[in-house]
């Protein structure tokens, strides 16, 4: 067992995990987080993506150990007092989710890509989500989705992300 | 007063209810479900395609930290019956017993032979290890032909034989007279290669019981809890009104969670051993093995036709790959297709004859389409190459041999009678947004320019049988259930609206398009709807959500159930407003007088005064609740024109899609834009069979894709933008005149972009490429032909 410290979505944990324990399973199963679902046992599908230390990582590639000292943000810490995110909204708009299930890690891998490349071309966006399947939708309205969100995002909002993690690690 | 002009919510691009909760990650899926004292279970599964069993020793597995309990096939045998079939498609179908879990033989690779329960997931998968295993290896199974031969190996060693059933139709004159008088004659051979459904969310079923009173909770990743309950019932042998199946959140099914799987068997079986709740979760890779699989099958098909192109008739034979054993609708897949196979067009003579052939793989079953699509496959690529053979435009073929318009209502050769539909129309749109003239132009030049990069052009006019319904018609294909739907609503004492569906949606929007439906019937405002489901004790009856046949009959309904209501409102108006029923309008979800509007009631008050029961007529029971359960004469046959541009290169054998176009008529559309999101994950599938998807098999049977790695699922960049369109002729079979549109773009499309590949060398001399559509396999026909 090893003892890790973690900042989930803005809330500290003090945990004692294994050290194989995936950052997945640690999410899911023991903060009882269960917005990051796991599609997949190859690191292939990207539903499990979340964010940590401002990078998108797949959390099933990731063990929880790595995490250690670190701030993880998912998609239920986007929300922030009720009020959804450009690209939720987007999403929402768009139609850019059937099942759902891709949804979060769709959503966490666009907020990368709109954080480095903040008006990405369409093609850009299919590149950049190139690790994330989706079963459901044919990606042409998650595509439509990200690209509505880069338009109507102000550069204020993306600050405010990372401003979570910040505060997060501090 | 009369009701305020409202905007019909029928029709309308509402963004959807669900994804308030998908969205902010507040989901339910099986998986999620944590409770004290839950059990994680595991499955050991067999890593050989055939073999005898001849030890499982489980005891090193509970010395294991963590474990609970490890149960080989022959501890939970007692009390587990045969999974079911329910579509024995002929009187002598050869039935094998189906052990949710193998005894003594395992008959394909991921055939479960031993279940570990333990404290955590980790405890489980673990302890698989420790498990002993012998096995007695026996010769797989894997060449449908092969598998046919007198001398070949039995998958089911009792049944002598892996035939599991021959079914024929045939209709009109004899094909023999017809190929005796025809000018042309093609046959060709299609392989439908197998696919793995892939749902994203991978199974997961929870068991909870309840000692004291002998009840099960059974949660699911399923499509279908009403069948699942009572099929569950009859597996483990627990009273169904002791079963309450829930589908919570799922994420995704495309037929893959049509099913009866034997993990829920076990689940259930275990959780009554151990008296305590269990989880268990499939891995993807997993999955691979346990997930029924779809397609798998060999079509020959043989066409007759005039020198001016008018088809005379069409044969076909299937050799079906059923997989090791029969699932819930394991053989009756390809017979769906055997009514689909002459489409659009007119004919004198069809001959269809499937057989259906064991082989020790994973169980095939229903996939998005199932049946329609590798039927509208065939028919579509022989199309092409007999438009080839005639030098005649593909679409011009079509148009000489299609049902016109003023046609319908029109019974086909196989016997299906079309309510509706306007191909021409559909075709002309599409050839319009296409730009077909021009592209042909070009695809001209290329050729006459000997580019590397050749252009194709792939054009697919389809029709599918939609809302999976008339009872009557699935008694006589052998089918076990009705294909009845029910919904009741009910008006709550504040006015609002509980509508209860027995579909069981996994991403299509239910519960927003149902809202749309009764609102607008009721009319009463969208977001006082509340549409409960996917719970057995909340919604009772259901069968559920597959074959596109939610909204043509759940959806039908919910739209009847509310004509209802509102009939049953107007008694309770009329008298508080002292008007005889026919002096009422009713709009906007006002009741008023005619010429004195200002005496007036809303619905929803009326539900008020009916919940209070204070004054109402002699005879009106209190509230105002419906309950419709609908089981239509017909199915419905939406169609379509899909057009695809490739540029396929020669050199590299890449193809890439440069532009899609289609125009579908579902009739009448509720909600447009999840409408095109159903159309465009279609679209998705029916392109990742023509080119990407495939389960392999080695010799040994292995399963080679093994894993989503492996598993081409294509991703954003691997797909077009598609321009998606419609015309709307509406349906005849129900109401609201709506026909489904799940399965459409994953039946057109497949064709469409293989046609497409094969125009762009066709003149190189290639005629096939072989599905999916690979850059070797393209490649190699390019080099093929040019050797
Ligand atoms: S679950 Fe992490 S990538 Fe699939
Ligand atoms: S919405 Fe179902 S997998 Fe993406």
């Amino acid at each position: 067992m090893t003892r890790i410290k973690v900042n989930v979505d803005g809330t500290a944990y003090e945990d004692d995990v294994e050290p194989r324990l995936l950052l997945a399973h640690y999410l899911r199963d023991r903060l009882g987080l269960t917005g990051t679902p796991i599609g997949c046992d190859t690191s292939t599908c990207g539903a499990c993506t979340v964010d940590l230390d401002g990078q998108s990582v797949k959390s099933c590639a990731v063990l929880a150990v790595q995490a250690d000292g670190g701030a993880v943000t998912t998609v239920q810490g986007l929300a922030r007092n009720g009020a959804w995110t450009a690209l939720q909204r987007a999403f929402h708009e768009r139609h850019g989710l059937q099942c759902g299930y891709c949804t979060p890690g769709m959503i966490m891998a666009a907020r990368d890509l709109l954080r480095e490349n903040p008006h990405p071309t369409a093609d850009e966006v299919r590149q950049a989500l190139e690790g994330n399947l989706c079963r459901c939708t044919g990606y042409q309205n998650i595509v439509r989705a990200v690209l509505a969100a880069a338009e109507e995002e102000d550069t204020s909002a993306r600050p405010e992300a990372h401003q979570v993690t910040e505060e997060a690690t501090a | 007063m009369t009701g305020q002009a409202v905007e019909p919510e029928v029709g309308r691009a509402r963004a959807r209810k669900e994804d308030a909760w998908l969205i902010t990650g507040q989901t339910t899926w099986t998986d999620n479900i944590q409770m004290a004292g839950l059990l994680h279970l595991a499955v050991l599964r067999s890593p050989m395609a055939h073999a005898r069993v001849t030890r499982v020793d489980v005891t090193p597995a509970l010395r294991c930290p963590g474990v609970v309990a490890a149960f080989s096939g022959a501890d939970l045998a007692e009390g587990l019956g045969s999974l079911p079939c329910a579509w024995p498609v002929t009187e002598d179908i050869v039935l094998p017993d189906h052990p949710p879990i193998a005894v003594d033989e395992v008959r394909h690779a991921g055939d479960p032979v031993a279940v570990v329960a333990a404290r955590d997931r980790y405890a489980a998968a673990d302890a698989l290890e420790a498990i002993e295993v012998d096995y007695d290896p026996l010769p797989p199974v894997l060449d449908l032909e092969a598998a046919l031969a007198p001398d070949a190996p039995l998958v089911h060693a009792d049944k002598g034989t892996n035939r599991c059933y021959t079914w024929p139709l045939a209709t009109g004159e004899s094909f023999e007279a017809v190929r005796a008088r025809a000018d042309v004659v093609l046959r060709r051979r299609y392989h439908q290669q197998r696919l793995i459904p892939n749902a994203m969310e991978p199974r997961a079923v929870v068991v909870t019981p309840l000692a004291a009173s002998g009840e099960y909770t059974v949660y699911s990743a399923t499509q279908i809890p009403h069948i699942l309950r009572i099929m569950l019932s009859v597996v483990t042998g627990i009273p169904e009104q002791k079963l309450r199946v829930i589908a919570p959140d799922v994420g995704g099914g495309f037929g893959s969670k049509l099913q009866v799987y034997g993990e829920e068997a076990l689940a259930l079986a275990i959780a009554r051993r151990l008296g305590r709740p269990v989880k268990w979760t499939e891995s993807r890779s997993e999955g691979y093995l346990a997930t029924h699989h779809g397609r798998g099958m060999i079509q020959d098909v043989e066409v007759a036709a005039t020198s001016e192109g008018r088809l005379l008739g069409l044969k076909v034979g299937l050799l079906a790959d059923m997989g090791a054993y029969l699932m819930l609708v394991t053989p009756g897949i390809p017979i769906l297709g055997a009514f689909m196979y002459p489409a659009i067009y007119k004919m004198d003579a069809y001959e269809f004859s499937c057989t259906g052939v064991f082989t020790t793989k994973t169980p095939t079953d229903a996939y998005r389409g199932a049946g329609r699509p590798e039927a509208t496959y065939a028919i579509e690529r022989v199309m092409d190459e007999l438009a080839a053979e005639l030098g005649l435009d593909p679409v011009e073929l079509r148009r000489r041999n299609w049902i016109r318009h003023d046609e319908f209502p029109y019974t086909t050769i196989a016997g299906l009678t079309y309510d509706s539909g306007d191909y021409e129309a559909a075709t002309a749109k599409a050839l319009e947004l296409f730009g077909y003239d021009a592209l042909r132009a070009e695809q001209r030049e290329r050729n006459e320019r000997g580019d590397p990069v050749r252009l194709g052009i792939g054009v697919s006019t389809y029709t599918e049988m939609c809302g999976l319904a008339p009872s009557r018609v699935l008694r006589d294909l052998r089918y076990s259930a009705g294909g009845w739907e029910a919904a009741s609503i009910r008006m709550l004492p504040t006015g609002k609206v509980e509508v209860v569906t027995g579909t069981s949606p996994h991403g299509q929007g239910h519960e927003t398009c149902w809202s749309q439906i009764a609102a607008d019937v009721l009319g009463v405002p969208f977001e006082d709807v509340e549409v409960v489901h996917g719970d057995t004790r909340t919604a009772p009856q259901g069968m559920d959500t597959y074959g596109s046949r939610s909204l043509a009959v759940g959806g039908e309904a919910v739209h009847r159930a509310a004509t209802t209501v509102v009939a049953k409102a107007r008694k309770v108006a009329a008298h508080l407003l002292e008007a005889s029923e026919q002096d009422l309008e009713f709009s906007g979800g006002v009741f008023s007088v005619k010429g004195s509007p200002e005496a007036h009631k809303t619905i929803q008050e009326i539900a008020f005064e009916a919940f209070t029961h204070h004054d109402l007529p002699d005879g009106v029971e209190p509230g105002i609740n419906a309950e419709h359960v609908v089981d239509p004469e017909n199915f419905s046959y939406p169609h379509g024109t899909h057009l695809c541009a490739v540029e396929v290169d020669t050199e590299t054998g890449r193809t890439r899609i440069r532009r899609y176009v289609c125009v579908d008529d579902v009739g009448r559309v509720v909600n447009p834009m999840i409408v095109e999101g159903q159309v465009h994950g279609g679209l998705a599938q029916g392109i990742a069979q023509a080119l990407y998807e495939e389960a392999v098999y080695d010799d040994e049977g292995n399963l080679v894709s093994g894993t989503m790695a492996d598993y081409l699922v294509p991703s954003a960049a691997d797909l077009p933008d598609f321009v998606t369109d419609r015309t709307e002729t509406p349906a005849t079979s129900n109401a609201l005149g709506v026909k489904g549109v799940g399965e459409a773009g994953t039946i057109a499309s497949t064709p469409a972009v293989v046609n497409a590949v094969v125009d762009a060398l066709r003149p190189l001399g290639v005629h096939d490429v072989r599905m999916p559509c690979t850059p070797e396999r393209v490649w190699r026909a390019v080099k093929e032909a040019s050797g």
